[in-house]
This record gives C-alpha cells, structure tokens and sequence, in this order.
C-alpha cells in the first residue's frame, strides 16, 4: 500500500508519503490562498525529492491521495461561496411553530436561506408512520423551488435516522422536477434530534457549489501532479469517503484537521488508547484515543453559530502553542500568539515578542533563529516558562481524562516541544519521529467507517446491538470499505427514559480498510 | 404586586433558571425558548401575576409536556399545541380560566404556560405545583393536598384530543394518562386537573417563575462578568453549597419508564478525597458523602457545571465534568408527613429518614 496523506492546515500544508506503513518522507508548505496551488506545491515538493519514482525513473503506483482539508468549515465561518437552499421539512402538523433556519444566526440565514417549505410526512420512534407523506406538496414545493431558481435542497423528516423512507421519496420527487438539483437528507447525516440534523443537512447543502468545484480542483491539482491516484478527503471521525460522496456530504469533512492528528499519533506511535496532546503555534488540542480513533463529542457542536449534532471529535482547545506570547513579570504564558508571524516577530528571529519557542531556543530545546539574541534569558526564568505550559497542559489534560488512574500520553505538532517527559495525571509521555507532520500522516491512513445511532424496541440488549452493528456495516461497506476487515470500534447503549416497550437507543460504529481497486 | 411584563430578557433568564430548578430532569428548556423568541418577535407579550391577585372562584389551567424528552427532540415543541389542551379543558369544564400556571417549574415545562398564555391572552400565574421537577404525577402539592386529580385533557398535534374524566386517585391518573401519552407516540400537551383561586393560594408553590427568572439572571450576568456564577446563585437563593468535585462514573438503566441510576465523584478544594455519590430517577433524589446520606428529595439538589454554574442533566452527564453541588430549601407543602410519603426518600425506594441539609 502506497498513499499520500495531505493536510491543508491555516499556516502549513503538510504532505507525506506512506509507504508498506512506513512514513518515507514528509515534506511541508506555506499554505497558500489558494488552497489547491498549495496542494499542487507539497505534491511537486514531495514529487522533488524523488520518492514518487521507480529507481528506473518510472512513476510509483500511488494507491490514493488522502487530503485533509479545513475550507468547508471556514467557508460557513467566514460566510463565503454560500450556495443558496431551499429547506423542505416533512413533519406537519408537528413543529411549525419552529421552522427550519429558526435558530441560525441572522447574517448566515439570510445568505442560505433561499425558502422553506413544510409538508406532512415523519416517523414515529417506534417506527409507525407520524403522518403519511403528502407527495403532491412536495412537488408543488419543488415546482415553487424551480421557480424560485434554487438548486440546492435540504430534506429533513421527523425520525429519519429510524427510517430514511419518506426523505428518500421526496429526494426522488424534488430530482423529477428539479434534475440539476444538489440534494441532501438529513438521514445521512445521523443523530436523533431534527434541529440539529437539519441544520447539519441545510449546511451541507449550502457547500454544494464550492464542495463539486474544491473536490474538482483538487482532482486536478493532483492529476496536474503527474500522480495517477483516486482522491479521497478526510472527516471529522478520522476515516475518509471517496471524492463522490465527499461531493455529497462535505459537512462530514468540517473537523478532519484535528482527528487526523490524533490518529496519526495513534499511528507513529503504535498505541491505540492514549491520550493525545497536539501542540501547534496559536492552540493546544487535548482529545483521547479509543481504539486508535478520537473520541467523539456527544454533546451540541455549534460551527459558525449554527448548533448541530455532527461527528466530531471531543477536543479540549487551549490558547498555548509555540508561538504563545509570554509575559515574565507577572508569568503569563499565552493564550496570545504571534501565529504565522512567528518567523518575524519572535526574539530569537529578530522581532519584539518573546515566546514559548524563544524560551526553547534560549534553553537549547530547539535550534531556531540566532540564541545570543535569546542570551539574556537564564535558566531559571526558561525552567519558570516551562512549568508553566504544563501546568496549562496538565489541567488540560485533566479535563479530557475519562478514567481515574494514569494514562500515556502522546505528544504531537509543531509545539511539543512545549511538553516535558513528565506531567501529572500520565504515566508516560511519548514524543514520535514526524510528530510534526502527524495530521498529514493521519489522512494518509484514514480507513472507511460505518455508523448506526437508533432505537430497538422490544429486544434484548444483545440482539439489538447484533441488528446495529448490520446496519453500520452495510453502511461501511456501501461507503467504500471491504467487508472482511471492518471491525466494531464504538458500541454504545442507553436505554430510554419514558419509552414503553424497553426501548434502548444503540449507536454502534465500525470502521474497515478501503476496498481494493478503489 | 399586581400584573408585571414580562421581557424576553427575563424568558432567556427564566430558561437558565429553570433548568437549574430541574435538579437534574424536566428536559431542556431550548426549544421552549426558541418558540417563546418566535412568539415574541411576532409580537406577543406576555404578563405573570401573583396568585395573591387571584378570586377565590376563579379558575386557573395547570399545565405540562409529558413523554421522553427524546420525542421531543424529533418533533419539536409547537407552542399553539399546549394552548390546545388548555382550550379543550375549558371547552369540557366550562370554565374560562383567569390564569395559566406550570405544573412544575423545574425545566422545559417550565416554559409550557408561557406558549399557552402567548396564544390565549391570558397571564402567567407565578406559581406551581412542585417547586423543582419529579417524575410522577402525584408528587405535587395539590396530590399532597388530596385536591381531585381530574378532569385532565391530553392532545398531540396531530389533532388527537383525548379528555381523562375520572380517576379515583393520583397513581391511576399517571397511569391511565401514561397509556394515553404512550398511544399519541410518546409525547403529550396536557391541561391538568382545573384548580380555584382559592386552591391556588393555599396549595400552589407560590413565586416560582420569579424565582427561576432570578436565579437565571444571577447566572447569566456572572457569566457576562466572569464572575463565580454558582456565588450568584447562591446570593439570591438561600442554598448551600453541598461538594466540589468531578465526574469518575455515571451508570443509568431504564426501569418501568424511568431513567435510573447513580453517578459518582471525586472531591475538588475543600473536598479533595471525599467520594459523592448521587442517586437518580429522572431527578437527583440522594446524595450519599463517603456513604452517609446528606442530602435527599425533597431538599432540592442542584448539580452545576463549575465553571458556567448552568444545570447538569441526568441524561447528560459524562465523565470528566467539573461540577458543584449545592442544595436549595424545598417548598415547605412537601415537609409534612404526608408531602415527605409523596415526595420523601421512601417514596423513591430509599430506607432512610428524610433529614433536611436546612435543619438546624
């Protein structure tokens, strides 16, 4: 297996090369403004080194580009190349009172808000139908659709998750009158809770523009490269989806930059169940391993101001990285940083700031920029600055613990340095070869996953967890994985306050390597 | 104090106070809160009186959501539905009702006779029937006080309507209303057994919207200010601060429709290496301090998260999370003998005395 794993970070576009599971080489690039000219620069700088040739000079076999990309998610946060949607919910009479966009920030609604239609339709949670779907108004919605010029809609129903049926009817409805349309329903992208799935649906169909015309370039950028690979993007839950289906769901891509660092330290250092620390220039992330995957949030995620229900992995961000500003009197160690500016405003690099990688290179942690210029920092004021950024690490570290006793810690970014050998609360720290490039490493080894989140009545706990587990692999399987490697990697059941019938909610999730020939 | 607006600055307070009055259940008060924004955006206003202000012969409709929470969830809260309910009753009963009030101010039914009163033109009656939230129907001041536990109406909004004529007593009517809410899909708008002025002021936990709303400002203005909200709660409230600590485990199990269970912690500052134990219906009921019992229903127990002093849910709580505990003094209705057999910890199946954390 040979892949290239790519990471588009806000300051460096990282790229590596995977080879029979070990990392070859690994290359990184400013990231650019535009974000495929910085792909295309890592791949030809990768491609320079000479590792993507034979000895003979003939061009490797690349098995796939693995890109891990964070623009989906700044486009909602920055509210740019929006595409306009129409929002069809089928749930009356239930819920009019609260239509879809009723929560949105009023800057992102009136830019996607493109109308809303509401029908009856839904399931019950038991599987019964709450209303029949009412087909002809959801043509009508879809002729006042056409009319109104949208091409891009979001289809939510009330139980959904337990039973896609009527979203799908009413997909095939809106393509009949509307072929050109780009159409999500909220069924495929999850949880319980029609708020939060809508949002997440009206989300990814307001990226339906800019994810065809990313993924196309992207496409581009890498057969412009000379590689002759099948691109995949990474998501929030540290698997991948083939181009089409991240075409189709870009909102699962929106947290892909964090998890693959997790999972990559989870790679370079062999451990799967750790506790992960990725120190970069402005931020720290603390998130945990389970099983060599993040652990994921349960709880409301809101991106860009819009509360959602995604797959995201349960991080705990602090303001400490290597480009943190310190203050020595009184000590103050972050959360301001100097950022991409570091190279500039930094002491040991000619600047004004003093910084943690100031203290670092005063002390001979790293061999940056000119020491003398750090000179006048002793020991004692480098050993105060350190304990400090632990301090502010441990307590981090801390919060993020789920169990009482010692864990491992594996140290990552370009920030680790920040992290000494011991800290309270680990039993060991654990410092990796490439853990700079740890995110690029991570989307290099992204595998396809498969999830199942409803609710069984009237089984026994084991055979409904035996019926979600089907579920999620079918859905792995139909997601690109082949089904002799999936393996169960998330199972959890609550059983269901109010709910007659011994009702238990199961949300199972499995994960599988990429089929071959993909 | 006769008749006083109320702003959706209050609404927003109201929402983070009730949660907190929850002790730990009564479902999140968010969607109620997005309806009452819509409500008010489109112009309606509401206004909350004092039962003092009430006629004896007047009427007044209690109000409540029953069902899971998760239901709710999917079909949202539609705010005309529980004026529905309030409409059938009186359309069965005969009665127009002067005032609206909750049947428990703790969480998102909290919110219920706000929607009501917005669609009806009627006021908010600042009172209720539990002072907190509980997961049955006869733990209430008016089953304590044997007031009838009928007629009650139940709709879905769908358009089922359904009206509960007799039941002999409190039980049979969580019973046979239970089936009902079962039948609609798990979630039902009800308009509770109609009350007098007179019961009202005897029988009501009077103040407890008021309460809430202060509780939720003290809250959201620590929060605005950086300052120690669980300090705020506790200068408005003459409660007590019970543990600090954090989350080590949390085990649930759903038994005959509950959600059952108990969580533990570990002590933080003044409470480093004391163990809490907390145990849960739906609601925080006992909280256990190295073993001993120290606090228990119907004292309120409050779990907070440490640092934004909001409520911690049952449902919701997960390890890791820094938490204060503290207490709050329960409506005196339910120290009786008689409240404590409604409400005490035998009634949830403990066999302890009740001993409250506020006794001398």
């Amino acid at each position: 297996m040979r892949r290239i794993g790519i990471d588009v970070g806000g300051t460096n576009t990282d790229a590596v090369l995977i080879e029979d599971g070990k990392v070859v080489r690994a290359v990184k690039a400013p990231t650019s403004e535009d974000v495929t000219a910085g792909i295309l620069d890592s791949l030809k700088s990768l491609g320079s080194t000479g590792v993507l040739k034979e000895a003979g000079g003939k061009p490797k076999r690349i098995d796939g580009v693995m890109i891990g990309t964070t623009h989906f998610i700044n486009a909602v946060v920055q509210r740019r190349h929006l595409t306009t949607v129409g929002a069809l919910r089928l749930g009356m009479p239930a819920s009019a009172s609260l239509p879809p966009f009723c929560d949105w920030p009023e800057d992102l609604a009136n830019l996607v808000r493109g109308g809303v239609w509401m029908v009856e339709g839904g399931h019950e949670y038991d599987g019964r139908p709450f209303m029949p779907l009412d087909e002809a108004a959801v043509i009508r919605a879809a002729q006042e659709m056409k009319a109104a010029g949208l091409r891009s809609v979001g289809i939510s129903a009330i139980f959904s998750p337990l039973d896609p049926g009527h979203e799908r009817r009413a997909a095939e409805l809106v393509a009949a009158v509307i072929p050109d349309a780009a159409i999500t329903c909220s069924s495929d992208l999850g949880r319980i809770g029609l708020l939060e799935r809508e949002n997440a649906g009206l989300l990814n169909a307001a990226l339906a523009d800019l994810a065809r015309d990313t993924i196309a370039a992207f496409e581009a950028a890498i057969r412009n490269s000379g590689i002759a690979a099948p691109l995949f993007i990474t998501q929030n839950d540290g698997t991948v989806a083939e181009a089409a289906q991240a075409r189709r769901l870009p909102v699962y891509s929106f947290a892909s930059g964090a998890t693959n660092s997790m999972r990559g330290a989870a790679y370079l250092s062999g451990l799967a169940d750790a506790l992960v620390i990725d120190v970069g220039g402005t931020t720290t992330d603390v998130g945990q391993l389970r099983q060599g995957f993040p652990r994921e949030a349960n709880s409301v995620v809101q991106v860009g101001g819009v509360r959602t229900l995604f797959r995201m992995p349960d991080l705990l961000s602090i303001g400490l990285g290597g480009g943190s500003h310190v203050a020595l009197e009184p000590l103050k160690v972050g959360p301001v940083s100097v950022g991409y500016r570091l190279l500039k405003d930094g002491i040991a690099f000619g600047g004004r700031q003093l910084t943690t990688t100031d203290i670092a290179v005063a002390s001979g942690v790293l061999a940056l920029g000119d020491r003398a210029k750090v000179a006048h920092l002793d020991a004692t004021t480098c050993r105060k600055v350190f304990a400090e950024a632990a301090r502010l690490a441990e307590e981090a570290i801390d919060r993020m613990k789920t169990e009482a006793g010692d864990v491992p810690l594996i140290a990552v970014g370009g920030g680790a340095f920040l992290i000494p050998g011991k800290l309270a609360g680990v039993s060991h720290v654990i410092h990796v070869e490439h853990g700079d490039c740890a995110n690029a490493v991570g989307a290099a080894i992204a595998q396809v996953s498969g999830e199942c989140d409803q609710i069984f009545k009237d089984l026994t706990r084991a055979e409904a967890i035996v019926a979600a587990q089907g579920i999620a692999n079918d859905r792995a399987v139909a997601a690109g994985a082949g089904r002799a490697s999936l393996a169960t990697i998330e199972s959890e059941d609550m059983p269901l306050a109010y709910l007659p019938g011994n009702s238990v909610r199961v949300r199972v999730r499995v994960v599988g390597d990429v089929a071959a020939g993909c | 104090m006769p008749l006083h607006d109320v702003t959706l600055d209050d609404i927003e307070s109201l929402a983070v106070g009730a949660w907190v009055l929850g002790t730990g259940g009564g479902g999140s008060p968010y969607l109620g809160l997005l309806n009452m924004r819509a409500l008010y955006k489109e112009g309606h206003r509401i206004q909350l009186m004092p039962s003092s202000e009430l006629a004896d012969d007047d009427w007044v409709a209690a109000v409540s959501n029953m069902g899971a929470p998760l239901v709710g969830q999917e079909r949202l809260t539609d705010s005309r539905t529980i004026a529905r309910a309030v409409e059938l009753m009186e359309r069965h009963t005969g009665h127009r009702f002067r005032g609206i009030m909750a049947l428990e101010i703790g969480g998102g039914n909290s919110l219920q006779p706000l929607m009501a009163a917005a669609h009806l033109g009627r006021p908010v009656i600042d009172a209720d029937m539990m002072g907190r939230a509980y997961p049955e129907a006869q733990m209430t001041s008016v089953a304590v006080a044997d007031l009838a536990p009928y007629p009650l109406t139940t709709v879905d909004v769908r358009g089922l309507e359904s009206v509960v004529d007799k039941v002999p007593t409190w039980k049979w009517m969580e019973r046979v209303s239970r089936k009902i809410c079962t039948e609609y899909g798990s979630i039902a708008s009800t308009c509770k057994a109609p009350r007098t002025g007179a019961e009202v002021k005897k029988w009501g936990i009077q103040g407890t919207t008021t309460k809430a709303i202060a509780i939720g400002h003290a809250v959201r203005e620590a929060q605005r200010q950086h300052a120690d909200p669980i300090a705020a709660i506790l200068s408005v409230e003459p409660g007590k601060l019970l543990y600090k600590g954090k989350v080590v485990d949390v085990e649930r199990r759903a038994t005959e429709g509950f959600l059952r269970g108990r969580t533990r912690f570990d002590g933080m500052d003044d409470w480093r290496g004391a163990a809490l134990e907390l145990n849960f219906q739906n609601e925080w009921i006992v909280a256990w301090l190295d073993g001993k019992p120290i606090a228990m229903s119907p004292d309120l127990i409050c779990v907070l998260d440490s640092v934004s002093g909001e409520a911690v849910g049952t449902e919701t709580i997960r390890y890791g999370q820094r938490v204060t505990v503290i207490a709050l003094p329960p409506p005196p209705v339910f120290l009786s003998p008689k409240g404590l057999q409604h409400v005490g910890p035998r009634a949830f199946g403990y066999d302890i005395d009740f001993k409250s954390v506020f006794a001398a």
